[in-house]
């Protein structure tokens, strides 16, 4: 079955372009990208640069004007795919307060199930089971406002996984949260990649997160501008930087010791491996 | 002396189910002209500190006091007290409501009973310090302007209140790399240049590591460490078992270390780190030779 195969698409864009109505330029301008099953990918690019525009037009939510959207196969200009569509694509915004409906965290969870006219015992099931990956069981009778920033985001998640989905997507997911917050949410994602192989897409600002995908796509003005592995994109400091993006602080310092003549390796992205480096110099 | 807290205790819910004691005990001064840092874990006790530095949250023992008056005194100004003490809270452009960014800054110095021409000197003055250009912006609706752009105009309207104390919840959270850079090219001008007090919560101690000359750090309600960047980040396992980051130039540091590199205490500025680093690498290329 097309369902084992590991190189089987997820997301497949071709041409993607997008214009807000009224707006004088694309905000995603030609864009061909995929996702593969299984696979981890990060979208960076400063504000308005079309990263988060891109994404809602994974799900649906907005519609190529020119080019294709395929998710997981179908085409997202198909009207009569739509739920289909979102329920394998499920998505988690920013702000938490903004997407927990219910005043109990367990009928939260349930709110896309009984939308989509899941039978009661089946709700039950997934329930619980959402609510264990994301370690959230002994709270599922609690009130969301009671909850952390980083265990609402882990809520929000499980209302996504019930749905069985076959790809995430987080925009900007962990921006407001504390960094405690974030390793949770982050461990999270890794884990639903690494034991469920659901493929994941954050966007995000902290280029530590984008460290850890599997590859890194950096927009600027609508358009892809860099794309690789996070240890090729960060590498090319001067491009990144020039495109309003940081570096991780590794990365950059090893940057500024090429300049100043030490021939380390300018791929540096962790603490560990720029220790390895300076023991592997000296 | 223009900011002293003694013996500050802050209780929520007193009496019912939920209770809470979010401050201990808390005492410091902040001298005039200092840049603090204020860290610490959420529910640490950050927020409800901040709150207390200008009268929003009233002790439920202890006092504050700004050049000399407790906040907690009937008989002040308070008014004239609020003003000294500019607060901008988390997520600042939530608040923003007027029609255009002019409007939305002289809010406050209009309350204040100013005539026109001060209020709108105010108005210029706060845009200019922001970086916003009064001509092309200020007559624009909020929400034309990009995020980091909000957040300036937000702090804009607390600078027209030419407070002396500027506190200052998450300046950058949630905005991008460059929207970060601008917010804390803009703090670090408006203390180097105006000489203004400044009183940073943060959750990045990278930022903090860059910026402040000194570091108060709460846990669990308590203030546990008061000092210079060198003496609180070079605590870095103390940080970590209170849930906190310590900035990557600390770890090198510590890392480089175990491995026998003689790396002096005190290091957490990527500058300093880069030199040392350069004369452990450029001695290391004489031995190859």
């Amino acid at each position: 079955m097309a369902e084992q195969r590991m190189d089987e698409d997820r997301i497949l864009a071709t041409d993607v372009t997008y214009r807000y109505p009224d707006a004088e330029r694309n905000a995603v301008d030609q864009v061909s990208m995929r996702v593969k099953r299984g696979e981890f990918l990060a979208i960076l690019g400063h504000n308005g640069s079309g990263k988060s525009t891109l994404a809602k037009l994974f799900n649906a939510l907005y519609v190529p004007e020119s080019g294709t959207v395929l998710m997981c196969g179908m085409d997202t200009r198909d009207d009569e795919l739509v739920f289909e569509i979102r329920q394998n694509a499920g998505m988690v915004f920013q702000n938490p307060d903004n997407q927990i409906v219910a005043t109990i965290v367990e009928e939260d969870v349930a709110f896309g199930l009984e939308n989509n006219g899941v039978p009661p015992a089946e709700i039950r099931v997934r329930i619980d089971e959402a609510l264990k990956i994301v370690n959230m069981s002994e709270y599922a009778r609690k009130a969301p406002h009671m909850l952390s920033g980083g265990q609402k985001q882990r809520v929000a998640i499980a209302g996504v996984l019930a749905m069985k989905p076959k790809v995430i997507v987080l925009d900007e997911s962990t921006a407001m949260l504390d960094p405690s917050g974030r390793a949770e949410v982050m461990n999270t994602v890794h884990r639903l990649n690494r034991d469920e192989g659901i493929s994941i897409v954050i966007i995000t600002h902290y280029m530590s997160e984008a460290a850890t995908a599997d590859y890194v796509i950096v927009m600027d003005d609508g358009k892809i501008r860099l794309t690789g592995t996070p240890r090729k994109v960060f590498s090319d400091v001067e491009t990144v930087r020039s495109l309003g993006l940081d570096v991780p602080p590794m990365t950059g310092l090893a940057h500024d010791l090429r300049h100043a003549g030490i021939d380390i390796r300018p791929d540096v992205l962790t603490v560990e491996e720029m220790v390895e480096e300076v023991c592997r110099l000296s | 002396m223009p900011l002293v807290v003694e013996n500050l205790n802050h209780i929520y819910m007193k009496g019912g189910p939920y209770e809470t004691q979010a401050l201990h005990d808390v005492s410091f001064t902040i001298r005039d002209g200092e840049f603090v840092g204020l860290i610490g874990h959420t529910g640490s006790g950050k927020s409800t500190l901040v709150q207390h530095l200008n009268g929003l949250l009233q002790p439920d023992s202890g006092r504050v006091l700004v050049d000399g008056t407790d906040l907690a005194d009937k008989t002040a100004d308070r008014k004239q007290i609020r003003c000294k003490v500019g607060l901008v809270f988390q997520y600042a452009e939530n608040q923003l409501f007027e029609e255009t960014v002019e409007k939305d800054i002289a809010f406050g110095p209009k309350n204040l009973g100013l005539d026109a021409a001060e209020v709108d000197r105010r108005v210029r003055e706060a845009m200019r310090q922001v970086a916003l250009d009064y001509e092309t912006i200020s007559q624009k609706s909020v929400f034309e302007l990009s995020g980091g752009q909000m957040r300036r105009a937000a702090i804009a309207g607390v600078l027209a209140m030419k407070p002396s104390v500027l506190v200052l919840d998450e300046p950058c959270a949630g905005l991008d790399p460059h929207g970060r850079e601008e917010i804390l090219g803009l703090i670090k001008r408006l203390h180097t240049e105006s000489g203004a007090t400044i009183v940073m919560v943060s959750h990045s101690m990278d930022d903090v590591a860059q910026l402040a000359e000194r570091v108060l750090v709460m846990e669990k309600g308590r203030l546990v460490m008061d000092g210079t960047p060198e003496e609180v980040f070079t605590r870095g396992e103390e940080l970590r078992s209170m849930g906190l980051d310590v900035p990557q130039v600390v770890q090198l540091c510590e890392q480089l270390r175990a491995r026998g590199y003689e790396i002096p205490e005190r290091i957490y500025r990527m500058e300093d780190i880069r030199e040392i680093l350069l004369k452990i690498l450029k001695k290391g290329e004489h031995h190859a030779q």
